[in-house]
């Protein structure tokens, strides 16, 4: 009788099992605007230059080793990175107030973050923490939260069905009526999946009513430089709040900025009050990652360090974050001119409105099945698309497609 | 602690202090009340041991293999491997949770033998993890969420110090069973058997399948197989932890004994195994988790949720070191490489046992040394005294743990005098 006879088949992860039903498919003009990862315009994953560069750098350097990292990680990955989002002037790094911790990701990094929260935060191991996660969020903060032991993971209002846009008092009025200490999780830039930012001036009201409110806020920055093209600008939101003083949490991804997918680089930055308690933060950042995975993956973190910290490649990396950035501006571009042009129902401004890799079509689930069965155009039921799964080849197609899901299907 | 975050009581001690008067300007810390965490008792070690001044001195603390001068290893078949996978034109694209899946695959037949019964039949899944750190972690998540029987994790005593926390912090209970007989510095097998014969039914019995860490003592070949009768008859989950397999013997085969004799003999294990060690891979963090089902169809299901246990983790798996390994394991040349340097490090290993043996005689030490050439694989339990390794540490500058453990890695043809003049000194 096997132990593990009651064990139950899990549902496969949505995005993951998209990917898998599009590879599956045999129809010729299939499109993928699933899964978010950069697609050049011949549809093919893209390594950076830059990265090819480092890369090759690596394996001549026979000063290089596999040695273990320390457990918080590589010391020029984590300082550069913390830099990256806050700023090379940042007082608080002047204050020596800011720490990072290497993390598989940035999933990795909210884990960590989340896992420090849960034993620490609002007295000690206090699970029933209210945890707000945006409604719709990335599938996957419910869960990075949820298993590191928080009861109590609930939505705030973000995203406006109706008129496609930010929920701004919707968000507010979470704000002011949540109770004091939660937790919320801020995209710092190119929400996923609505594709909707606060503007500066929106931000600096979440920001007013955070801290008098006394709620924690935790960034996840998994974006930066995609969005606008411009490092600085998608940075601000974060600056900002970093520069109203706070304690609070940023982790950052490398997956898509660097094209670095599959060698999970990601930073936790911690913002404290002081070096002394940023001490003994990292102290205990360190007990949690030592059970967990014990040190970092080396490799991506040393192409992003030697980047991040050689003024050449440093500019070589942003000219090609700007050509990723430049190519998914384009397309928001031409697929709503086309959709305009076809006539097709409804107002197609969000489109371009909307930032970084991904756009809230509008579509509803029964015009996105449509768009999957009828016409072999994959995205999410919830009518998020990836903008780099476009191509100039394949553009007419999807807005032809797109066009017949609205008129034919209710 | 609500009191020290209370701006009222700073205001008023403001008002008797100037000088505590400037915390009225500030709000206190999330922080506050979090405490220094204890420094790792390994890691620290090392840093004293950079902190020491003495040329002389001799780090043999942490278990990472150095080369007979001292330094890291970089296997050949490694560097082959990384210059096969520049050569292609690889992207970067995310891996499926589960990892990549040449390397489970080969990793799975590594340990299990690639005309095993288990892997024909598909009655297995293999999961890559963040070496072996990760794998326990995923492995101890897994019994939390699903085990059915106590979640009690039985360690040998001793055991690697970060087991304890990791099933902990997996949401499981720990406790014992005699291993280590500190009075022959070898196995206590009757304490082991007796202790064993007594756990509960459908508790899990972490077991070392070679090289045990720390003391580096082995059960003999007729010894497991009592120890899988016994565990059989108390119906227990065997938890395999392999971290050095091809490291302890030199022989991959030989080293992965105990697990393919327990499979055979009808237990459906779960396995652990990092290539931290045996391809110097440490940083690359590389290893795999296995869970050995009834059928492929239980294996389906397992896989299922190990997927949904590790998506919050961490999503998928970083694929440098775990394609270098597929790599090496999957072509000819590289595999036959590495088996020699893996036999070429043990070797190294068991010499430097030897030298240090007979370097002691050579010192005219009147103890029974034999312990040292018995023991296996990466560490010696050398059966100092804590007070004994103070005096090495602070007289020699020999940097070891606590508990008498040393890396045999750490031991260079250079050293090996000094380290036994150092050990003779303090124990004559």
């Amino acid at each position: 009788m096997s132990v593990f006879c009651d064990v139950q088949q899990a549902a496969p992860v949505a995005v993951f099992k998209l990917t898998q039903d599009f590879n599956n498919d045999q129809f010729p003009n299939k499109v993928n605007l699933g899964v978010g990862a950069y697609r050049t315009d011949e549809g093919k994953p893209w390594v950076l230059p830059v990265v090819k560069k480092v890369e090759k750098l690596i394996v001549h350097d026979d000063r290089l080793n596999h040695e273990y990292l320390p457990i918080l990680g590589l010391p020029e990955f984590r300082s550069s990175s913390s830099k990256i989002v806050l700023g090379d002037d940042s007082p608080a790094i002047r204050e020596d107030r800011v720490g990072g911790v290497q993390c598989l990701g940035g999933t990795g990094a909210l884990k960590m973050g989340a896992e420090f929260l849960r034993r620490f935060y609002n007295g000690s191991n206090n699970t029933k923490t209210p945890v707000y996660v945006s409604a719709p969020t990335w599938e996957n903060h419910n869960a990075v939260f949820s298993s590191a032991g928080f009861e109590d993971v609930r939505p705030y209002k973000y995203w406006d069905a109706e008129k496609r846009g930010l929920d701004l008092s919707g968000f507010l009025r979470d704000l002011e009526s949540c109770p004091e200490r939660s937790i919320f999780v801020l995209h710092a830039c190119a929400h996923n999946p609505t594709g909707t930012d606060p503007s500066q001036e929106q931000w600096k009201q979440i920001a007013e009513v955070m801290m008098r409110r006394k709620l924690f806020a935790f960034f996840d920055s998994a974006y930066q430089g995609f969005a606008s093209g411009n490092l600085d600008k998608d940075a601000w939101a974060v600056c900002y709040f970093v520069s109203m003083g706070i304690e609070m949490f940023c982790a950052q991804s490398f997956s898509k900025n660097f094209g670095l997918y599959n060698e999970r680089v990601g930073n936790l930055t911690i913002v404290a009050r002081d070096a002394d308690n940023l001490k003994r933060v990292l102290s205990q950042m360190e007990k949690i990652v030592r059970t967990t995975w014990s040190n970092p993956p080396s490799q991506g973190a040393r192409i992003v360090a030697i980047t991040l910290n050689s003024p050449e490649l440093f500019s070589e990396w942003k000219d090609n974050v700007k050509t990723m950035a430049d190519r998914v501006l384009l397309m928001r571009a031409q697929l709503k001119a086309k959709l305009q042009s076809l006539g097709t129902p409804g107002t197609w401004d969000h489109i371009t409105d909307q930032i970084g890799m991904f756009s809230f079509t509008g579509l509803n689930s029964k015009q996105v099945e449509y768009m999957v069965k009828e016409k072999h155009v994959y995205l999410m039921a919830s009518g998020r698309i990836n903008m780099c799964g476009l191509t100039s080849k394949n553009i007419d197609y999807v807005a032809e497609s797109i066009h017949e899901a609205v008129t034919t299907v209710q | 602690m609500a009191l020290l975050k209370s701006n009222k009581v700073i205001h008023c001690l403001g008002n008797i202090s100037p000088a505590l008067g400037a915390l009225s300007s500030r709000n206190s810390s999330w922080w506050a009340g979090v405490q220094m965490g204890p420094p790792d008792p390994i890691l620290g070690v090392t840093e004293a041991f950079k902190r020491d001044t003495n040329p002389k001195k001799m780090n043999l603390g942490v278990g990472a293999y150095r080369d007979d001068q001292g330094k890291p290893f970089v296997l050949s078949c490694v560097r082959k491997a990384e210059a096969l996978m520049a050569s292609k034109q690889l992207d970067k694209e995310y891996l499926p949770i589960g990892g990549f899946g040449e390397f489970t695959k080969a990793c799975a037949q590594l340990a299990l033998g690639a005309d095993n019964e288990v892997l024909k039949s598909g009655r297995s899944v293999t999961v890559q993890t963040i070496s072996g750190t990760g794998s326990l972690r995923i492995g101890g998540n897994y019994l939390a969420r699903f085990h059915t029987g106590p979640h009690d994790v039985y360690l040998p005593k001793p055991s690697w110090g970060n087991h304890t926390p990791i099933f902990r912090d997996a949401g499981m209970q720990l406790k014992a069973y005699r291993y280590y007989d500190p009075s022959t510095c070898g196995f206590d097998f009757k304490g082991a058997l007796d202790d064993i014969s007594k756990i509960p039914e459908k508790s899990i019995i972490v077991l070392h399948a070679c090289a045990h860490n720390p003391t580096g003592v082995d059960p003999r070949p007729e010894q497991w197989k009592e120890i899988s009768d016994i565990v059989k008859k108390r119906n227990l989950l065997v938890f395999f932890d392999m971290a050095y397999q091809g490291f302890a013997s030199g022989d991959i085969d030989r080293d992965a004994w105990a697990v393919r004799h327990f499979i055979e003999t009808g237990h459906n294990i779960v396995l652990s195994q990092s290539f931290a060690k045996n391809m110097g891979l440490y940083g690359e963090r590389v290893g795999g988790f296995t869970v050995v089902c009834k059928d492929a169809e239980e294996a389906k299901r397992v896989e299922s949720q190990l997927k949904i246990l590790i998506r919050p983790i961490y999503s998928n798996p970083p694929i440098n070191g775990a394609r270098i390994a597929a790599t090496i394991l999957n072509t000819p040349d590289l595999r036959s490489l590495w088996l020699e340097e893996v036999h070429g490090m043990a070797n190294r290993i068991i010499k430097m046992r030897e030298q240090l043996v007979a370097g002691l005689k050579q010192q005219g030490s009147s103890h029974n040394w034999q312990h040292v050439t018995d023991q296996i694989g990466m560490f010696c339990f050398t059966g100092l005294k804590p007070e004994q390794v103070e005096r090495l540490t602070k007289e020699f500058s020999v940097y070891m743990t606590k508990d008498g453990r040393i890396s045999m890695a750490g031991v260079t043809s250079a050293n090996v005098g000094y380290l036994a003049e150092g050990i003779h000194a303090v124990t004559k």
